[in-house]
């Protein structure tokens, strides 16, 4: 946090969080991030996009008079009074190794790469502590069944925090499971769109070059400028 | 002319095999169970029933995922999908056993409930021991077998058939469909369907169920037993109704055949195949594709396939 | 052979151990042999059911080291069968339970050949991970 940005909170009301057991005072309405750096934490992992997108920094906590443990994002989870908080940037997860053009989009892919699978309980402990609210028991029930389109589809938002993978009593890796799913899907089954086929022939053909090329010489003060007043809603996907 | 039906909704689990692996066991039942008024509305969201039963006194966390099932039973009642309706049809025998047994150990206990229902936080609803399971066989027998042979269109004459129980059907007692020890249900079925039954000594006696995983060798003796017994009481074919026997009985010929090379193969059916067949449905739903042990050359010998049309898919 | 046990209060407590993760007396066992004779998985193990169960009854841990609780199949023959109403089958799930919650599994699930893991159904897996891993 800069001084101008520190000089945006001086009224702010101060709570007091719990960082691995430790008691910091910071600001309310901080994110657990902002936070964090506010208590003087120097964050080089377990950070990323801070748009809650890139999954980087997840988060475990609990609340006063709750026993519930809660996920959550780092970026985008605010701070309450009494929090204990620990982030969990990164879960150990076991990964098939696999070539996708030499898979078919069968059920028989899970039963091979992803056989712990079946160890799933259908308890919905992973639900419980998905940062991006997926349903995701139902994902991996929809992989044990070999239904790859609504593993895909129930997946789509999945950030890989990793939370679910931390938490499972079967020590599945969801979030592996659904990219598998995901991989496929996107590459046998679903519909193509001739937009992505269009735009990758517009790259090929040089078409953005110039105007990468533009904005990498841009001074790094010219680019946020540039970064901030972009038109969002004009964005065309 | 077939005695007009009105179709009655009852909430459906498939299970996870019904729906990937023995797919076609699934089409064949939930045509032949249309065709007698049954119709079999699948749970909109579900989960694997975990296959067998959790036998210690405190695993509690192994019962919540039959828990969850009967959640949406009582949804699919909320949402009107169904009205009234807390019965369960299943096919498949073991989710069927688990579903059952689980049932009853939460229906004798409070505690559990509650404990359960607590860990499910998430759920919008609670589970007090309202939904009951029923194995399609037994729906199947409260409708009267002389329904079911109204229904016949092309008697399975001359068919000879073993039924073979196996173990998840039939116990404990208080969960079984029948007598654990004389059962009768299977031969009744295929006795109004026309076809004979066969009866053999091994016909309760465990296929080796999971332990087809370790040990295939193991399960393929087992199965060469029960098949080669089978055979010489004269049976043409067996049938069953739990997607795991059917695997092991059926997908271990091929480890049979390269121990006990006399071996001839026997086609093992799924007990609602024989109900499509007999019933005279559209040969698609036969579901005779996905089978080991070739099935066709004994229905098409009995002339029970039109042999001018494609087998494909059927 | 004739071999002497004497009884210890870890054997009490051995058997204790089981009664309450089976919730079954196996002290009910009156040694008739009946759920070895019924046992379709017999050829396959190294001590009968029959002899499972008087080894809980002694409290014996080396109980763990047989290979009987693991082969059995839960086919439920001997829960039917048994005269004095024990359930043995629960008895083999309580010691496979001992033995999982110590971290110690019957099967690696990285063992099973990928050929074969294509053809075994999502039943067969589940069954098997449920009562072989913990
Ligand atoms: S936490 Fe693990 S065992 Fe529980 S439902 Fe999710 S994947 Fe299944
Ligand atoms: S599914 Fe798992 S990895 Fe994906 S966002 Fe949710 S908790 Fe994170
Ligand atoms: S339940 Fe186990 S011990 Fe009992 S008869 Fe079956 S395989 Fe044998
Ligand atoms: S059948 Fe029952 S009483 Fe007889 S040996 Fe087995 S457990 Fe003991």
């Amino acid at each position: 946090m800069n001084e101008l940005e520190k000089d945006m909170l001086p009224q702010a009301v101060m709570i007091t969080i719990y960082v691995l057991s430790r008691q910091y005072h910071v600001p309310a309405g901080s994110t657990i991030l902002t936070a964090l750096e506010y208590a003087g934490f120097k964050l080089k992992k377990g950070v990323g996009c801070r748009e809650g997108f890139c999954g980087a920094c997840a988060s475990l906590y609990r609340l006063q008079g709750d026993y519930k443990l809660h996920g959550g994002l780092g970026c985008a989870t605010v701070v309450q009074p009494e929090m204990q908080i620990v982030q969990l940037p990164y879960t150990p997860a076991p990964k098939a190794i696999y070539h996708l053009e030499e898979l078919e989009p069968v059920p028989e892919v899970f039963t091979q790469l992803y056989p712990e699978l079946y160890r799933c309980l259908s308890c919905n402990t992973c639900t419980k502590i998905c940062p991006q609210d997926l349903q995701v028991m139902d994902y991996i029930q929809a992989a044990v069944r070999g239904d790859l389109e609504q593993a895909a589809d129930l997946s789509f938002d999945c950030i890989q925090c990793g939370l679910c993978s931390a938490r499972c009593p079967a020590e599945i890796t969801q979030f592996n499971v659904a990219l598998l799913a995901r991989r496929l899907v996107g590459k046998y089954l679903a519909k193509k769109g001739k937009y992505v086929e269009d735009r990758i022939k517009e790259v090929e053909a040089s078409k953005f070059t110039a105007g990468y090329q533009e904005l990498q010489d841009l001074s790094p003060e010219d680019l946020k400028k540039r970064y901030f007043e972009r038109e969002l809603n004009n964005l065309i996907y | 002319m077939l005695p007009q039906v009105v179709m009655i909704q009852i909430p459906y689990y498939p299970g996870c095999t019904l729906k990937n692996k023995a797919s076609n066991f699934e089409t064949s039942a939930l045509a032949a169970a249309r065709a007698l008024g049954l119709e079999l509305v699948e749970l909109p969201r579900w989960n694997c029933c975990g296959a067998v039963f959790s036998l210690s006194s405190d695993d509690l966390m192994r019962h919540i995922a039959p828990t969850n099932i009967f959640l949406r039973v009582q949804e699919m009642n909320r949402d009107h999908l169904v009205e009234d309706e807390y019965r369960l049809v299943t096919f498949c025998a073991m989710c069927f056993n688990v579903l059952r047994r689980t049932n009853q150990r939460l229906r004798e206990s409070l505690e559990d409930r509650n404990k359960i229902n607590d860990f499910s936080y998430l759920e919008t609803e609670t589970y007090q021991g309202r939904v009951e399971i029923v194995h399609l066989l037994e729906l199947l027998r409260s409708m009267g077998w002389d329904k079911i042979q109204e229904r016949v269109q092309k008697p399975l004459t001359g068919l000879k058939v073993a039924p073979y129980y196996g173990c998840m059907l039939l116990r404990p007692k208080d969960v079984g469909i029948d007598d654990p020890e004389r059962p009768t249900i299977l031969e009744e079925l295929l006795r109004s369907l026309g076809a004979e039954p066969v009866d053999f000594p091994l016909k309760l006696r465990c296929c080796g169920s999971y332990q087809t995983v370790p040990n295939k060798d193991l399960v393929a003796d087992l199965a060469y037993d029960i098949l080669s017994r089978a055979q010489k009481a004269g049976a043409e074919a067996i049938t069953t109704s739990c997607p795991l026997c059917a695997f092991n009985l059926d997908f271990r010929q091929k480890e049979i055949q390269q121990k006990y090379p006399m071996f001839l193969p026997i086609p093992v059916f799924y007990f609602s195949q024989l109900m499509a067949i007999a019933f005279g449905l559209p040969q698609e739903v036969f579901g005779l594709a996905g089978h080991y042990a070739n099935p066709k050359t004994l229905l098409a010998t009995k002339g029970y396939l039109q042999a001018t049309s494609p087998l494909e898919g059927g | 052979m004739v071999r002497k046990i004497k009884l210890q209060a870890k054997n009490r407590e051995f058997t204790r151990k089981i009664s309450e993760l089976s919730g079954e007396v196996a002290m009910l066992c009156e040694q008739c042999g009946t759920c070895a004779g019924s046992c379709p998985m017999l050829a396959e193990m190294d001590i009968t059911p029959s002899q499972m169960m008087r080894l809980v009854q002694l409290g014996q841990e080396a109980v763990l080291e047989n290979k009987t609780f693991w082969v059995c199949a839960s086919c439920y023959t001997c829960t039917v069968r048994c005269p004095r109403g024990i359930d043995p089958a629960k008895i083999a799930e309580a010691l496979r339970q001992v033995k999982l919650r110590q971290a110690i599994d019957y099967i690696r699930i990285d063992e099973i050949e990928p050929e074969e893991a294509k053809k075994l159904p999502a039943i067969a897996l589940v069954a098997a991970f449920r009562k072989m891993t913990g």
